[in-house]
């Protein structure tokens, strides 16, 4: 029925006490997550929206049985609460934090390496599988839930213009996520497209990439080799300067290398059908996807 | 965040990796100030500006004596440089590095940088010295030794080995460019550095290593762990709208085309910059005033791409969502008051309460284009720059 997340997932917040995390743990709770405790050091004993505040992970996993974290941590301590989260036997961790460096995500995740633990994000809007679950900041109302279709972006509004073209088409989602605007993120688009390949319900894939790195080049190499669903791709940045980081930390061109272009040309050769043209989208993927 | 050639060699110096001898000045007299203190010609005076490729544009000099170094400093210092690195607006120079020339016996190339793919930290050398190392990539591409670090770890004898080896290092100078190596690595993961280059890196008559050039790129998001750091922040390298919108916190990019255009989300951002192309027109920013922009920021966001004198239509994109769309379209409208902006402008909102939101804008008296999705927008905004 969905990727990653679903109506077993046992949410718990890190960084449940602060801004973000008080009114995001509302909107999920609102959507119908099930948010089974928060966690901030020093305000265990509390409570927030009626979910009981523990101290550490651990302890939240011991007493609630929570299986996924979702993470508003600020960026300074954000590496370590991401490797608190695995360490605490949690499985899925979904970082929302922007900003934190480059360095530390280097350690993190080599480290997550060494435990059982996936990573969405970090910078991130996380992940929605609508009508079941929804870990993250995007708004649940432009989701349409019972599929087929699975979305898996680097981008945060940007997902939810795609999001919100398909459901105006009639086209439902199984699960949405964003992998993280960051030069080094925990889950890739690989590993994305290969459990959309593997969900019986998800029949297509929409794919949103920018520019910087080379995930949507690995990507179409992927596709190309193990995927009988069709995937729609877009990417955004066909006029980004070079040498400059366009918001995300991530977004770069250097040395003629990341382009659009260039990632285009990639995802055409992998037999993704790529649609340049953002407001037509919805529209492009009902006939790719009425197709198949 | 760039720093300059001589900070970076402030850097070196504190790691105890060879420079060679120097000073900076403003002024031709500190110039002449700098060279007395060396006291041994010849020198080179070079340009200290954030961009690559100051050869080429006429930002290195040497000079062989006093009246040499006076007519070279004179030459650079003011000058408004362009190199392949500036665009063609160039850059003005402030202050140059003066500093002795290097006796050199064979240039090389070195670079750290973290690979996002593999999650490392990548050490790249090559004998072919003063080469850009894309350049090095394409035509001598058996000269590039890459070394892949894993941060865990740390730098370990093998990859030293792989370097020295590599590198056909003399077997009586390995322990010095060891002690090298190593100091890089740790300035490298000490300072929070994106960016660690140095070409070319320099076998001087003696065999010893000289880092001749030096470039550092440092993580912004990392500097709260580096206070002694922020000194290095010269605003004078940055545009004067760039600088006032991340005071803002927003991410603005000043870019030459005519239609501003402001956005939430950096992918949006991008993408809407895309769709204005696609109108035949140019794009005259990139600003994204934040997935989780306020009212404020927007009005903030406004008020920057309104003061750019080259644009002619504005087109604001913005995908509510949590931000509810009344309260942009109020901000937008206060906005729109404050500044007095003169030029059309397509609005395309979407979200929760996206009606209301259409209502204020329509009702505000003001001269606004509201497109209805992106597609209409599209339309708008070709309509608006024909």
């Amino acid at each position: 029925m969905s990727i990653f997340v679903d109506q077993s997932t046992r949410l718990l917040v890190q960084g449940i006490t602060g801004r973000e995390g008080q009114f995001h743990t509302r909107q999920c709770l609102d959507y119908g997550s099930r948010i089974v405790a928060g966690v901030t050091p020093g305000k265990g004993g509390t409570a927030v929206s009626g979910i009981p505040v523990f101290n550490t992970v651990r302890a939240a996993v011991a007493a609630t049985a929570a299986n996924a974290s979702m993470i508003f941590v600020p960026p300074t301590f954000a590496a370590d609460a991401i490797c608190e989260a695995a360490d605490g036997g949690v499985q899925l961790i979904i970082c929302i934090t922007e900003g934190i460096p480059v360095l530390d995500m280097l350690m993190v995740k080599n480290y997550l390496t060494l435990t059982k633990a996936r990573l969405i994000g970090p910078n991130c809007p996380g992940i929605i599988s609508p009508g079941l679950c929804k870990a993250g900041i995007m708004p649940g109302a432009i989701h349409r839930p019972g599929g087929p279709i699975g979305v898996v972006s680097r981008s945060g509004t940007l997902t939810y213009e795609v999001v919100h073209q398909l459901t105006r088409q009639g086209i439902g989602q199984t699960t949405c996520l964003g992998i993280g605007g960051d030069p080094v993120i925990g889950t890739s688009f690989i590993d994305c497209l290969e459990a959309f390949e593997q969900d019986s319900s998800t029949s297509g894939v929409v794919m949103v990439g920018e520019i910087g790195g080379h995930a949507e080049e690995d990507a179409a190499v992927y596709v190309k080799g193990n995927m009988a669903k069709p995937v729609v791709g877009f990417v955004a940045g066909l006029t980004a300067p070079p040498g400059r980081r366009m918001g995300h930390a991530g977004a770069i061109v250097s040395g003629g290398r990341g382009t659009a272009q260039g990632k285009i040309a990639a995802m055409r050769s992998g037999g993704i059908h790529v649609c340049e043209d953002l407001g037509s989208l919805g529209e492009f993927c009902k006939e790719i996807f009425s197709r198949a | 965040m760039k720093i300059h050639e001589y900070q970076a060699k402030e850097l070196f110096r504190r790691y105890a990796v060879p420079v060679p001898q120097g000073g900076t000045a403003a002024t031709v007299d500190e110039a002449l100030v700098v060279a007395e203190a060396i006291h041994a010609y010849p020198l080179v005076v070079k340009a200290q500006i954030h961009a690559g490729g100051r050869g080429r544009g006429g930002g290195v000099k040497f000079a062989a004596n006093r009246d040499e170094l006076q007519q070279a400093a004179g030459e650079i210092l003011g000058m408004t440089l362009v190199t392949p690195q500036t665009g063609p607006e160039g850059r003005l120079v402030r202050r140059v590095l003066i500093e002795q020339a290097a006796e050199i016996r064979q240039e090389l190339y070195l670079s750290l940088l973290p690979d996002r793919a593999t999650a490392t930290i990548v050490i790249m050398a090559s004998s072919a010295g003063g080469m850009a190392i894309e350049e090095t990539a394409a035509t001598l591409p058996a000269s590039i030794i890459k070394v892949s670090v894993n941060p865990l770890q740390g730098l370990q004898p093998h990859h030293i080995r792989q370097l020295l080896f590599g590198l056909d290092i003399a077997p009586d100078r390995m322990k010095e460019w060891s002690a090298l190596f190593s100091s890089l690595y740790r300035l490298f993961v000490e300072n929070d550095c994106l960016l660690l280059e140095i070409n070319p890196l320099v076998i001087t008559g003696s065999g010893s290593p000289l880092a001749v050039d030096a470039k550092i790129d440092l993580d912004g998001n990392a500097l709260f762990r580096h206070p002694d750091l922020r000194k290095y922040l010269d605003s004078n390298e940055e545009d004067a709208i760039e600088a006032r919108a991340r005071e803002y916190n927003l991410n603005y990019i000043k870019l030459s085309g005519n239609v501003g255009n402001m956005v939430n989300g950096a992918g949006l951002a991008m993408a809407t910059m895309d769709i204005i192309k696609k109108t035949g027109a140019e794009p005259a920013n990139f600003l994204d005033v934040g997935g989780g922009a306020t009212a404020e920021m927007v009005e903030k966001g406004f008020e920057i791409i309104a003061s750019d004198q080259n644009v002619t239509g504005i087109f604001i994109n913005i995908f509510g969502g949590i931000l509810r769309c009344d309260v942009l379209a109020s901000g937008i409208v206060e906005a729109v008051k404050k500044t007095g902006v003169a030029v059309p402008l397509v609005i395309r909102m979407e979200g929760t309460n996206v009606e209301q939101g259409r209502k204020i804008l329509a009702e505000s008296g003001l001269r606004l284009t509201i497109a209805v999705d992106l597609a209409d927008a599209a339309a708008k905004v070709a309509e608006m720059v024909a």
